[in-house]
């Protein structure tokens, strides 16, 4: 809708100064305060002004932390210690950005789940979905990073095995795999090179991901907001202005967010952590049982349920790619599973198996998880590959309502209807 | 972009297609040492021989050393885990197959890079697996007492380095030829 007319005039001579040269105010009005949005946005909305929230506290955080940080195999796990014990406030500032990532990641899961359910990938919102998977690929890439930083025995066994993902491609070349490897390690194992390297890239890839954010919000405000009932906005009277209506929402739910994170940060900050962490990286002796922070544990799964290893990699690399051909694998023309009786069923069960492989991914792959790993990984793939297009094709959808403001007023119809009393 | 009335090519063209063929190679050339900085540099390239007194090692006994910034596992192997290893050459579940005399130099002494050619983690040589060699934990493969892959997803034996005898009781990691190497000049 930036696309559209402006609704700004500036009023007195400086905005009118300004307003020629550098349109800023206009373009804030323009694409926040007056930003027309849909009026039914639920709860599921706030998580992008949530996620906005949370790449904010690990970017300044984590300039923080680097102020104090040593990316050095030697000298790293040590100022991790300094960072906690002898920084002034060290141990807060650390205790975020770590549970910041997992709030992260919380935060973009239920996001990309709400889109899968409200079919917001569909046309004109590809890109805007394409660019959303590009933002959690880099997120991936430098949460993965990030954790090899503290460098302890799962930073540095996390960093070997996922480095070793490419060494598979010598089942394709032979020599193409390890040399890809040692050039990513800069040396023959995973060392001072390695993390040197890591941390460069970490603090990198954030603003790369804050780039991608602009280019995500951009592609949001051409054809604006979906919203729960799937259905186009067809005039005002289905909007109301971004602010105060959703500042005042999104702020809400950001504030019981953080309260969430704060239970984390003050009462559990290593729930989510792993206890080997704090033990400084060996490479000579690999932890028992290695396994990634929760948020890759169905990556995990997946890459383990198969015994081969390149089949492995490729399946786990799949099911991140397949989430950029979503647009065009959906064949419904209905957007929101609230419509579609039979695809919410599926897509309940798709849920589940996530969760399932989650589950999977953190126990050894062996008797009934492993199976389990199998049958969510074949479900995975399945509801991408086949449910989605199929299901769209013989569903009967419900009635879609006619607008939003009708569906809107038949909801809490008794207030449209009667007078107040 | 028509830049004559004709449609033939001209020397306009022709200029555009060198100009970008020019500029290409020029950003490729400027890409190769920014892309090169990142393999292993001369210092580590550097340490690779490791030298180890094999004296105190007694038999059925694994120690590892480091070799490249990487374990080497070095087990004196009894007669027992010896005739496995035979027995092991005409095993059917050998994903990789290789025949016991061309892994070693003496029969008595193995010499392996101890990583797990599945993804990277280090073999136990405590928890030995179903065939008395190594078990990884990562993700569950067995090695027999030749080191080569029995069970489990890793595709590969476990590499033999090149290493040398300079004396009864003493190698050199990273001189010299491997095993194999040396056997098929022998036949050839
Ligand atoms: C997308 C945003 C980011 C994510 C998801 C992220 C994630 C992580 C994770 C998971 C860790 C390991 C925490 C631990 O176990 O100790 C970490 C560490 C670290 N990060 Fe970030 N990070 C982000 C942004 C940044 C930025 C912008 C910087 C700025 C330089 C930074 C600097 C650091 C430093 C110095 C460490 C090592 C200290 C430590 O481990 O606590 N991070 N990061
Ligand atoms: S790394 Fe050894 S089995 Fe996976």
């Amino acid at each position: 809708m930036s696309g559209g007319h402006s609704t700004y005039t500036p009023t007195n001579g400086f905005t009118k100064w300004l307003d020629s040269r550098l349109p800023l105010i206009r373009v804030m009005n323009d694409n926040v305060t007056n930003f027309p949005t849909p009026k039914n946005l639920n709860y599921w909305y706030t998580f992008g002004a949530i996620l906005t929230f949370c790449l904010a506290v690990q970017l300044v955080t984590g300039i923080v932390l680097a102020m104090h940080y040593v990316a050095s195999a030697d000298k790293a796990f040590a100022s991790i210690e300094y960072i906690m014990r002898d920084v002034n406030y060290g141990w807060l500032i650390r205790y975020v950005h770590m549970n910041g990532a997992s709030m992260f990641f919380l935060a973009v899961y239920v996001h990309m789940f709400r889109g899968l359910y409200y079919g917001s990938y569909k046309a004109p919102r590809e890109i805007l979905w394409i660019l959303g998977v590009i933002i959690y690929f880099l997120m991936m890439a430098t949460a993965f990073l990030g954790y090899t930083l503290p460098w302890g025995q799962m930073s540095f066994w996390g960093a070997t095995v996922i480095t070793n993902f490419f060494s598979a491609f010598d089942q394709v070349i032979p020599g193409l795999g390890s040399g890809v490897l040692e050039w990513l390690r800069g040396d023959f194992a995973v060392d001072d090179a390695a993390v040197k390297r890591f941390f460069a890239l970490h603090y990198l890839l954030p603003f790369v991901i804050a780039g991608v954010v602009f280019l995500h919000i951009w592609a949001l405000h051409v054809p604006g907001n979906n919203n729960p009932t799937g259905i186009d906005v067809k005039g005002p009277q289905d909007t109301v202005p971004f602010h105060p209506y959703y500042t005042v929402k999104d702020g809400f739910a950001t504030a019981i967010f953080m309260m969430l994170f704060a239970v984390f940060v003050f009462y559990a900050p290593n729930y989510l952590g792993h206890p080997d962490n704090y033990v400084e990286a060996n490479p000579l002796v690999t932890p028992a049982h290695i396994v990634p922070e929760w948020y890759f544990l169905p990556f995990y799964a997946i890459l383990r349920a198969v015994p081969d290893k390149l089949t492995g990699v490729l399946l786990m690399f799949g099911a991140i790619g397949v989430l950029f051909f979503v647009p065009w694998l959906d064949w419904s023309k209905v957007r929101s599973a609230s419509y579609r009786p039979v695809f919410r069923q599926f897509f309940v069960l798709f849920v589940i198996a996530c969760l399932a492989l989650g589950w999977a991914g953190a126990q050894p792959a062996e008797g009934a998880a492993l199976l389990i790993a199998q049958v969510g990984t074949f479900y995975y793939f399945i509801f991408f590959i086949f449910i989605m297009p199929v299901v769209g094709l013989w569903e009967t959808p419900r009635k879609l309502p006619e607008s939003i403001a009708k569906a809107v007023l038949a909801k809490n119809g008794h207030a449209a209807v009667q007078p107040a009393q | 972009m028509a830049h004559s009335p004709s449609e033939t090519v001209n020397r306009r063209d022709f200029i555009y297609i060198m100009s970008a063929t020019v500029s290409a190679a020029g950003a490729a050339v400027a890409a190769w040492p920014l892309i090169d900085q990142m393999n292993p540099s001369a210092a580590a390239q550097a340490l690779s021989s490791t030298e180890v007194d094999l004296s105190a090692i007694q038999p059925g006994q694994i120690v590892t050393v480091t070799w490249r910034k990487q374990p080497v596992f070095i087990r004196r192997r009894t007669e027992k885990e010896i005739a496995e290893a035979h027995e092991g050459d005409t095993a059917s579940d050998l994903k990789d197959p290789q025949p016991d005399a061309q892994r070693v130099f003496k029969p008595e002494w193995l010499v392996l890079v101890g990583i797990c050619t599945h993804l990277g983690c280090v073999p136990s040589s405590q928890v030995r697996g179903d065939y008395d060699g190594w078990f990884c934990p990562c993700h569950g493969s067995h090695y027999d007492t030749s080191g080569r892959i029995r069970k489990g997803p890793a595709p590969k034996n476990l590499a033999v380095p090149n290493y040398e005898f300079v004396s009864d009781t003493k190698i050199v990691i990273g001189e010299g030829k491997t095993p194999a190497e040396t056997s098929k000049e022998h036949t050839a």
